[in-house]
């Protein structure tokens, strides 16, 4: 199984972006976009947003059919698993290209909060699934009210 | 042909023509086989809608042309795939009947039926005695 470690707790604070695409910016200027690809054999690839009230986890999943996904929150652990199984052909054909692959997938990642695992809700559309993770009551921001003296 | 494992590798499209528009473009997926009537593509096109699917035959060449939307909420925190449009060509041979082709396309995935020209099929030779 693949298990993704997204935030290290040290950098659990919101400056992590910030340095994530400083990072990323240094090494695409280095190598060129190409190179950026993470996690090459695992699938399927995630992207993570926020705002301020929930996280977002999104991941392209052409063809799958929703009853073959299988969406788990523990705490603030995520983790989805399921198959893609592509149409039986008849013996008779012959192939030209196979380039779609299919089998069985299955990936875990941590959350940078915590989250109302009651409150999570997917959506698969147009083959990009969209996980959406209300962030727990303490992870949301605050707004710190400053007393003058 | 043995199956495929699933990757997650993108490939984005290498060549010097330029796009009017902004962002990576990638070549889709796809699957090409054929049975005695016709030649079957299947295209992994991710959150593509039809109304900005455009597939186009020139010549002897298809087209796929697909415009991606991204409709994200909130700011990206971690990024493992980049999402943009789609474009690839395949040279068809004079063989498909090109009236009579369909597509259809359907939770991101194209599916292009190109009909054999009746004089393409095979046809099988009796042989008399």
């Amino acid at each position: 199984m693949a298990y993704t470690t997204i935030f290290q707790p040290t950098n659990r604070i919101y400056q992590y972006d910030l340095l994530q695409n400083e990072m990323n910016r240094l090494f695409d200027n280095f190598f060129g976009t190409q190179r950026r690809t993470r996690n090459s054999n695992v699938f399927p690839a995630l992207n993570v947003y926020q705002d301020s009230e929930n996280i977002y986890v999104t991941a392209e999943l052409p063809g799958i059919d929703v009853n073959d996904i299988e969406i788990n929150v523990e705490g603030d652990t995520l983790h989805i698993k399921g198959q893609r199984k592509l149409p039986e052909t008849d013996k008779n054909v012959r192939y030209h290209r196979r380039e779609r692959g299919s089998g069985q997938f299955s990936r875990t990642i941590q959350l940078p909060f915590p989250v109302n695992a009651e409150k999570v809700s997917a959506e698969m559309k147009l083959g990009v699934l969209t996980i959406s993770l209300p962030k727990a009551d303490e992870a949301k921001p605050r707004k710190i009210n400053i007393k003058t003296a | 042909m043995a199956e495929k494992e699933l990757t997650v590798d993108k490939k984005e499209v290498q060549n010097p023509q330029e796009f009017t528009r902004e962002g990576p473009v990638f070549n889709p997926d796809v699957d090409i086989y054929e049975n005695d009537n016709e030649l079957i593509l299947i295209a992994d096109l991710p959150g593509v809608v039809k109304d900005d699917l455009d597939i186009d035959l020139n010549e002897n060449t298809l087209t796929i042309n697909a415009h991606v939307k991204q409709e994200t909420q909130g700011t990206l925190l971690y990024n493992e795939y980049k999402v943009g449009d789609y474009k690839r060509s395949f040279t068809i041979s004079n063989v498909i009947d090109q009236s009579k082709i369909q597509a259809e396309l359907k939770n991101g995935i194209l599916r292009v039926v190109l009909p054999k020209a009746e004089t393409a099929k095979p046809r099988k030779i009796e042989i008399h005695t």
